[in-house]
Protein backbone atom coordinates (compact mmCIF):
# COMPACT_ATOMS: atom_id res chain seq x y z
CA UNK A 1 0.00 0.00 0.00
CA UNK A 2 1.39 3.41 -0.92
CA UNK A 3 1.86 6.19 1.60
CA UNK A 4 -0.95 8.12 -0.06
CA UNK A 5 -3.30 5.15 0.28
CA UNK A 6 -2.34 4.72 3.89
CA UNK A 7 -3.16 8.37 4.47
CA UNK A 8 -6.56 7.78 2.83
CA UNK A 9 -7.22 5.00 5.36
CA UNK A 10 -6.13 7.22 8.27
CA UNK A 11 -8.36 10.05 7.05
CA UNK A 12 -11.38 7.76 6.61
CA UNK A 13 -11.06 6.31 10.09
CA UNK A 14 -10.33 9.69 11.64
CA UNK A 15 -13.59 11.11 10.27
CA UNK A 16 -15.46 8.37 12.07
CA UNK A 17 -13.81 8.75 15.46
CA UNK A 18 -14.60 12.42 15.97
CA UNK A 19 -11.39 13.51 14.24
CA UNK A 20 -9.20 11.94 16.91
CA UNK A 21 -5.71 10.98 15.81
CA UNK A 22 -5.45 7.22 15.68
CA UNK A 23 -2.02 5.60 15.71
CA UNK A 24 -1.25 3.19 12.87
CA UNK A 25 -1.06 0.23 15.23
CA UNK A 26 -3.83 1.27 17.56
CA UNK A 27 -6.61 -1.32 17.87
CA UNK A 28 -9.75 0.46 16.67
CA UNK A 29 -12.15 -1.99 18.23
CA UNK A 30 -10.41 -2.46 21.58
CA UNK A 31 -10.37 1.29 22.17
CA UNK A 32 -14.16 1.45 21.79
CA UNK A 33 -13.83 4.20 19.19
CA UNK A 34 -16.00 2.29 16.76
CA UNK A 35 -18.69 -0.39 16.85
CA UNK A 36 -19.66 -3.37 14.76
CA UNK A 37 -21.69 -1.25 12.34
CA UNK A 38 -18.53 0.64 11.53
CA UNK A 39 -16.73 -2.66 10.89
CA UNK A 40 -19.27 -3.43 8.16
CA UNK A 41 -18.88 0.04 6.67
CA UNK A 42 -15.12 -0.23 6.82
CA UNK A 43 -15.11 -3.53 4.95
CA UNK A 44 -17.36 -2.11 2.24
CA UNK A 45 -15.21 1.00 1.98
CA UNK A 46 -11.99 -1.04 1.69
CA UNK A 47 -13.53 -3.15 -1.08
CA UNK A 48 -14.64 -0.10 -3.01
CA UNK A 49 -11.61 2.10 -2.44
CA UNK A 50 -8.90 -0.49 -3.10
CA UNK A 51 -10.88 -2.73 -5.42
CA UNK A 52 -10.22 -5.88 -3.40
CA UNK A 53 -13.24 -8.14 -2.87
CA UNK A 54 -13.43 -9.65 0.62
CA UNK A 55 -14.79 -13.12 1.05
CA UNK A 56 -14.53 -16.22 3.19
CA UNK A 57 -11.69 -16.01 5.67
CA UNK A 58 -10.92 -12.40 4.67
CA UNK A 59 -13.88 -11.38 6.78
CA UNK A 60 -11.98 -11.33 10.03
CA UNK A 61 -11.53 -8.48 12.48
CA UNK A 62 -7.78 -9.17 12.45
CA UNK A 63 -7.63 -7.79 8.91
CA UNK A 64 -9.25 -4.47 9.75
CA UNK A 65 -8.18 -4.00 13.35
CA UNK A 66 -5.79 -1.10 12.71
CA UNK A 67 -4.46 1.14 9.95
CA UNK A 68 -1.39 -1.11 9.68
CA UNK A 69 -3.49 -4.27 9.57
CA UNK A 70 -5.61 -2.84 6.76
CA UNK A 71 -2.47 -1.86 4.81
CA UNK A 72 -0.94 -5.31 5.18
CA UNK A 73 -4.20 -7.00 4.31
CA UNK A 74 -4.72 -4.96 1.13
CA UNK A 75 -1.14 -5.75 0.07
CA UNK A 76 -1.72 -9.48 0.61
CA UNK A 77 -4.97 -9.40 -1.33
CA UNK A 78 -3.36 -7.55 -4.23
CA UNK A 79 -0.53 -10.05 -4.40
CA UNK A 80 -2.98 -12.93 -4.38
CA UNK A 81 -5.14 -11.32 -7.06
CA UNK A 82 -2.13 -10.56 -9.27
CA UNK A 83 -0.50 -13.93 -8.75
CA UNK A 84 -2.02 -17.38 -8.66
CA UNK A 85 -5.40 -18.62 -9.64
CA UNK A 86 -5.80 -16.71 -12.88
CA UNK A 87 -5.51 -17.82 -16.48
CA UNK A 88 -4.77 -16.06 -19.71
CA UNK A 89 -6.15 -16.79 -23.12
CA UNK A 90 -3.73 -17.20 -25.98
CA UNK B 1 -43.98 -22.21 12.39
CA UNK B 2 -42.40 -22.68 9.02
CA UNK B 3 -43.63 -19.90 6.74
CA UNK B 4 -43.04 -16.34 7.84
CA UNK B 5 -44.53 -13.28 6.18
CA UNK B 6 -42.71 -9.98 6.49
CA UNK B 7 -44.54 -6.82 5.44
CA UNK B 8 -42.50 -3.71 4.62
CA UNK B 9 -39.03 -3.90 3.04
CA UNK B 10 -37.53 -0.90 4.80
CA UNK B 11 -34.61 -1.15 7.20
CA UNK B 12 -36.48 -3.21 9.80
CA UNK B 13 -38.40 -5.49 7.45
CA UNK B 14 -35.22 -6.27 5.53
CA UNK B 15 -33.41 -7.20 8.72
CA UNK B 16 -36.31 -9.32 9.98
CA UNK B 17 -36.52 -11.16 6.63
CA UNK B 18 -32.76 -11.83 6.78
CA UNK B 19 -33.08 -13.14 10.33
CA UNK B 20 -35.83 -15.66 9.58
CA UNK B 21 -34.45 -16.77 6.19
CA UNK B 22 -31.02 -17.30 7.76
CA UNK B 23 -32.74 -19.41 10.41
CA UNK B 24 -34.11 -21.73 7.73
CA UNK B 25 -37.67 -20.39 7.42
CA UNK B 26 -39.47 -19.80 4.17
CA UNK B 27 -40.09 -16.07 4.02
CA UNK B 28 -42.47 -13.96 1.94
CA UNK B 29 -41.30 -10.33 1.95
CA UNK B 30 -43.98 -7.92 0.75
CA UNK B 31 -43.68 -4.24 -0.11
CA UNK B 32 -45.80 -1.94 -2.28
CA UNK B 33 -42.64 -0.61 -3.96
CA UNK B 34 -40.77 -3.05 -6.22
CA UNK B 35 -37.50 -1.09 -5.98
CA UNK B 36 -37.58 -1.48 -2.19
CA UNK B 37 -37.65 -5.24 -2.70
CA UNK B 38 -34.64 -5.09 -5.04
CA UNK B 39 -32.74 -3.07 -2.45
CA UNK B 40 -33.78 -5.51 0.28
CA UNK B 41 -32.45 -8.47 -1.73
CA UNK B 42 -29.08 -6.75 -2.12
CA UNK B 43 -28.92 -5.75 1.53
CA UNK B 44 -29.79 -9.23 2.74
CA UNK B 45 -27.13 -10.80 0.49
CA UNK B 46 -24.58 -8.30 1.80
CA UNK B 47 -25.68 -8.80 5.39
CA UNK B 48 -25.32 -12.58 5.13
CA UNK B 49 -21.92 -12.28 3.45
CA UNK B 50 -20.57 -9.98 6.17
CA UNK B 51 -22.07 -11.93 9.08
CA UNK B 52 -18.87 -13.97 9.72
CA UNK B 53 -17.15 -10.69 10.58
CA UNK B 54 -19.71 -9.86 13.24
CA UNK B 55 -20.61 -13.34 14.50
CA UNK B 56 -17.56 -15.53 13.86
CA UNK B 57 -18.95 -18.39 15.94
CA UNK B 58 -22.07 -18.80 13.83
CA UNK B 59 -22.04 -21.11 10.83
CA UNK B 60 -21.27 -19.40 7.54
CA UNK B 61 -24.23 -19.16 5.22
CA UNK B 62 -24.38 -18.76 1.49
CA UNK B 63 -26.02 -15.40 0.57
CA UNK B 64 -27.71 -16.91 -2.48
CA UNK B 65 -29.14 -19.75 -0.44
CA UNK B 66 -30.60 -17.34 2.14
CA UNK B 67 -32.13 -14.97 -0.45
CA UNK B 68 -33.38 -18.07 -2.28
CA UNK B 69 -35.60 -18.84 0.72
CA UNK B 70 -37.25 -15.43 0.41
CA UNK B 71 -40.05 -14.70 -2.01
CA UNK B 72 -39.94 -10.98 -2.83
CA UNK B 73 -43.36 -9.76 -3.90
CA UNK B 74 -45.68 -6.76 -4.12
CA UNK B 75 -48.73 -9.01 -3.75
CA UNK B 76 -50.07 -9.11 -0.18
CA UNK B 77 -52.26 -12.10 -1.11
CA UNK B 78 -49.14 -14.28 -1.00
CA UNK B 79 -49.38 -14.19 2.78
CA UNK B 80 -52.35 -16.54 2.71
CA UNK B 81 -50.20 -19.51 3.79
CA UNK B 82 -48.13 -17.71 6.42
CA UNK B 83 -47.94 -19.15 9.94
CA UNK B 84 -46.75 -15.81 11.30
CA UNK B 85 -46.58 -12.32 9.83
CA UNK B 86 -44.31 -9.56 11.12
CA UNK B 87 -45.50 -6.15 9.96
CA UNK B 88 -42.88 -3.39 9.63
CA UNK B 89 -44.52 -0.55 7.70
CA UNK B 90 -44.24 3.18 8.38
CA UNK B 91 -45.22 4.34 11.86
CA UNK B 92 -48.37 6.08 10.70
CA UNK B 93 -51.89 5.08 11.67
CA UNK B 94 -53.24 5.86 8.20
CA UNK B 95 -50.72 3.39 6.72
CA UNK B 96 -51.20 0.65 9.31
CA UNK B 97 -55.02 0.81 9.47
CA UNK B 98 -55.93 -0.39 5.96
CA UNK B 99 -53.09 -2.89 6.00
CA UNK B 100 -54.44 -4.70 9.08
CA UNK B 101 -57.89 -4.99 7.47
CA UNK B 102 -56.16 -6.74 4.56
CA UNK B 103 -54.00 -8.94 6.81
CA UNK B 104 -57.11 -9.96 8.74
CA UNK B 105 -58.79 -11.04 5.50
CA UNK B 106 -55.75 -12.75 3.92
CA UNK B 107 -53.89 -14.52 6.74
CA UNK B 108 -55.03 -18.00 7.73
CA UNK B 109 -56.91 -18.43 11.03
CA UNK B 110 -54.52 -18.86 13.93
CA UNK B 111 -51.59 -17.10 12.25
CA UNK B 112 -49.65 -14.94 14.68
CA UNK B 113 -49.69 -11.27 13.69
CA UNK B 114 -46.56 -9.55 14.99
CA UNK B 115 -46.56 -5.75 15.07
CA UNK B 116 -43.09 -4.26 14.73
CA UNK B 117 -43.67 -0.71 15.88
CA UNK B 118 -41.62 1.78 17.85
CA UNK B 119 -44.52 3.33 19.69
CA UNK B 120 -48.07 2.40 18.64
CA UNK B 121 -50.16 0.59 21.25
CA UNK B 122 -50.63 -3.05 20.31
CA UNK B 123 -54.17 -3.16 21.67
CA UNK B 124 -55.21 -0.42 19.26
CA UNK B 125 -53.62 -2.19 16.27
CA UNK B 126 -55.26 -5.47 17.34
CA UNK B 127 -58.65 -3.73 17.32
CA UNK B 128 -58.28 -3.37 13.55
CA UNK B 129 -58.62 -7.14 13.23
CA UNK B 130 -61.25 -9.67 14.14
CA UNK B 131 -58.62 -11.72 15.96
CA UNK B 132 -57.03 -9.54 18.66
CA UNK B 133 -55.90 -12.62 20.62
CA UNK B 134 -53.48 -13.45 17.79
CA UNK B 135 -51.84 -10.02 17.68
CA UNK B 136 -48.60 -9.44 19.59
CA UNK B 137 -46.06 -6.61 19.68
CA UNK B 138 -42.72 -7.56 18.11
CA UNK B 139 -40.39 -4.66 18.72
CA UNK B 140 -37.18 -5.68 16.96
CA UNK B 141 -34.12 -3.49 17.38
CA UNK B 142 -31.88 -2.44 14.50
CA UNK B 143 -29.94 -4.29 13.11
CA UNK B 144 -32.47 -7.07 13.62
CA UNK B 145 -30.18 -10.00 12.73
CA UNK B 146 -27.57 -8.88 15.29
CA UNK B 147 -29.51 -7.83 18.37
CA UNK B 148 -29.94 -10.69 20.85
CA UNK B 149 -33.28 -9.69 22.34
CA UNK B 150 -36.71 -8.55 21.15
CA UNK B 151 -39.17 -6.49 23.19
CA UNK B 152 -42.40 -8.48 22.97
CA UNK B 153 -45.61 -6.67 23.91
CA UNK B 154 -48.76 -8.30 25.19
CA UNK B 155 -51.83 -6.38 24.06
CA UNK B 156 -55.04 -6.35 26.12
CA UNK B 157 -56.44 -9.38 24.28
CA UNK B 158 -53.18 -11.14 23.31
CA UNK B 159 -53.48 -14.81 24.35
CA UNK B 160 -50.84 -16.72 26.30
CA UNK B 161 -50.68 -19.12 23.37
CA UNK B 162 -49.79 -16.32 20.96
CA UNK B 163 -47.04 -15.03 23.25
CA UNK B 164 -45.64 -18.55 23.67
CA UNK B 165 -45.72 -19.33 19.95
CA UNK B 166 -43.95 -16.11 19.14
CA UNK B 167 -41.40 -16.67 21.89
CA UNK B 168 -40.67 -20.14 20.51
CA UNK B 169 -40.32 -18.76 16.99
CA UNK B 170 -37.77 -16.21 18.20
CA UNK B 171 -35.90 -18.80 20.25
CA UNK B 172 -35.61 -20.94 17.12
CA UNK B 173 -33.63 -18.19 15.40
CA UNK B 174 -31.48 -17.51 18.43
CA UNK B 175 -33.36 -14.56 19.90
CA UNK B 176 -34.43 -14.05 23.46
CA UNK B 177 -37.31 -11.81 24.41
CA UNK B 178 -38.59 -9.69 27.25
CA UNK B 179 -42.40 -9.63 27.48
CA UNK B 180 -43.89 -6.35 28.65
CA UNK B 181 -47.35 -4.84 28.98
CA UNK B 182 -48.90 -2.49 26.45
CA UNK B 183 -48.22 1.24 26.51
CA UNK B 184 -47.37 3.76 23.81
CA UNK B 185 -43.61 3.34 23.28
CA UNK B 186 -43.57 0.27 25.57
CA UNK B 187 -40.57 0.26 27.90
CA UNK B 188 -37.69 0.93 25.51
CA UNK B 189 -39.05 3.87 23.60
CA UNK B 190 -40.86 5.56 26.49
CA UNK B 191 -37.32 6.15 27.77
CA UNK B 192 -35.23 6.21 24.59
CA UNK B 193 -37.33 8.76 22.71
CA UNK B 194 -37.17 11.18 25.65
CA UNK B 195 -33.40 10.80 25.68
CA UNK B 196 -32.83 11.35 21.97
CA UNK B 197 -35.30 14.25 21.94
CA UNK B 198 -33.51 15.97 24.84
CA UNK B 199 -30.16 15.43 23.12
CA UNK B 200 -31.57 17.27 20.11
CA UNK B 201 -32.68 20.18 22.30
CA UNK B 202 -29.13 20.36 23.74
CA UNK B 203 -27.73 20.49 20.23
CA UNK B 204 -30.27 23.13 19.19
CA UNK B 205 -29.44 25.28 22.21
CA UNK B 206 -25.75 25.13 21.35
CA UNK B 207 -24.80 23.41 24.61
CA UNK B 208 -22.70 20.81 22.81
CA UNK B 209 -21.97 19.57 19.30
CA UNK B 210 -23.55 16.33 18.03
CA UNK B 211 -20.15 14.61 18.18
CA UNK B 212 -19.59 15.70 21.77
CA UNK B 213 -23.07 14.69 22.95
CA UNK B 214 -22.52 11.19 21.57
CA UNK B 215 -18.96 10.99 22.83
CA UNK B 216 -20.08 11.67 26.41
CA UNK B 217 -22.52 8.78 26.35
CA UNK B 218 -19.96 6.42 24.83
CA UNK B 219 -16.89 7.38 26.78
CA UNK B 220 -18.48 8.26 30.13
CA UNK B 221 -21.37 5.81 30.24
CA UNK B 222 -19.87 3.06 28.09
CA UNK B 223 -22.83 3.02 25.71
CA UNK B 224 -22.12 1.51 22.29
CA UNK B 225 -23.68 4.54 20.64
CA UNK B 226 -24.64 8.06 21.67
CA UNK B 227 -28.28 9.26 21.52
CA UNK B 228 -27.88 11.22 18.29
CA UNK B 229 -26.13 8.31 16.57
CA UNK B 230 -28.99 6.15 17.82
CA UNK B 231 -31.52 8.55 16.33
CA UNK B 232 -29.62 8.40 13.02
CA UNK B 233 -29.72 4.61 13.15
CA UNK B 234 -33.45 4.46 13.96
CA UNK B 235 -34.23 7.00 11.22
CA UNK B 236 -35.23 10.56 12.11
CA UNK B 237 -38.65 10.17 10.46
CA UNK B 238 -39.35 7.15 12.67
CA UNK B 239 -38.16 9.08 15.74
CA UNK B 240 -40.50 11.96 14.87
CA UNK B 241 -43.50 9.69 14.29
CA UNK B 242 -42.78 7.86 17.55
CA UNK B 243 -42.58 11.10 19.53
CA UNK B 244 -45.84 12.25 17.96
CA UNK B 245 -47.55 9.02 19.05
CA UNK B 246 -46.16 9.39 22.58
CA UNK B 247 -47.12 13.07 22.74
CA UNK B 248 -50.67 12.45 21.52
CA UNK B 249 -51.34 9.26 23.44
CA UNK B 250 -49.87 10.13 26.81
CA UNK B 251 -50.80 13.82 26.69
CA UNK B 252 -47.42 14.61 28.17
CA UNK B 253 -45.65 17.77 27.04
CA UNK B 254 -42.29 16.16 27.76
CA UNK B 255 -42.67 14.24 24.49
CA UNK B 256 -42.95 17.42 22.37
CA UNK B 257 -40.73 16.74 19.33
CA UNK B 258 -37.71 19.06 19.12
CA UNK B 259 -38.30 21.56 16.27
CA UNK B 260 -34.83 20.74 14.94
CA UNK B 261 -36.00 17.15 14.38
CA UNK B 262 -38.98 18.31 12.35
CA UNK B 263 -36.79 20.58 10.23
CA UNK B 264 -34.32 17.79 9.55
CA UNK B 265 -37.09 15.38 8.52
CA UNK B 266 -38.59 18.04 6.23
CA UNK B 267 -35.12 18.55 4.73
CA UNK B 268 -34.76 14.84 4.01
CA UNK B 269 -31.96 14.35 6.53
CA UNK B 270 -33.22 11.04 7.89
CA UNK B 271 -30.00 9.58 9.31
CA UNK B 272 -28.07 6.56 8.10
CA UNK B 273 -30.64 5.44 5.57
CA UNK B 274 -30.50 8.77 3.69
CA UNK B 275 -26.74 9.24 4.19
CA UNK B 276 -27.06 12.23 6.50
CA UNK B 277 -28.60 13.03 9.86
CA UNK B 278 -26.80 14.37 12.90
CA UNK B 279 -23.73 12.74 11.40
CA UNK B 280 -22.76 12.05 7.79
CA UNK B 281 -22.74 8.53 6.35
CA UNK B 282 -22.54 9.45 2.69
CA UNK B 283 -19.10 8.04 2.01
CA UNK B 284 -19.82 4.69 3.64
CA UNK B 285 -23.05 3.90 1.85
Amino acid sequence: MTDAERETVRAFISRHVHDLKVGDDEDLFATGYVNSLFAVQLVMWIERTFDVPLEGTDLDFANIRSVSAIGAFVDRKREALAGGGGWTST
Amino acid sequence: MKRIGVVGAGTMGTGVAQLFASGGHEVVLVDVVASALDRAREEIARGVRLMPLLRPAEPRRDPGEVTGRIRFTTDLEELRAADCVVENVTEKWEVKRPLYADLDRICPPGAVLGVNTSAMPITRIASLTGRPADVVGAHFMNPAPLKPTVEVIRGFHTSDGTVERFRALLAGVGKGCVVVGDSPGFVTNRVMMLTVNEAMFLLREGVASAGDVDRLFKECFGHAMGPLETADLIGLDTVLYSLEVLYDDLNESKYRPCPLLRTMVDAGLLGRKSGRGFHSYEEVR
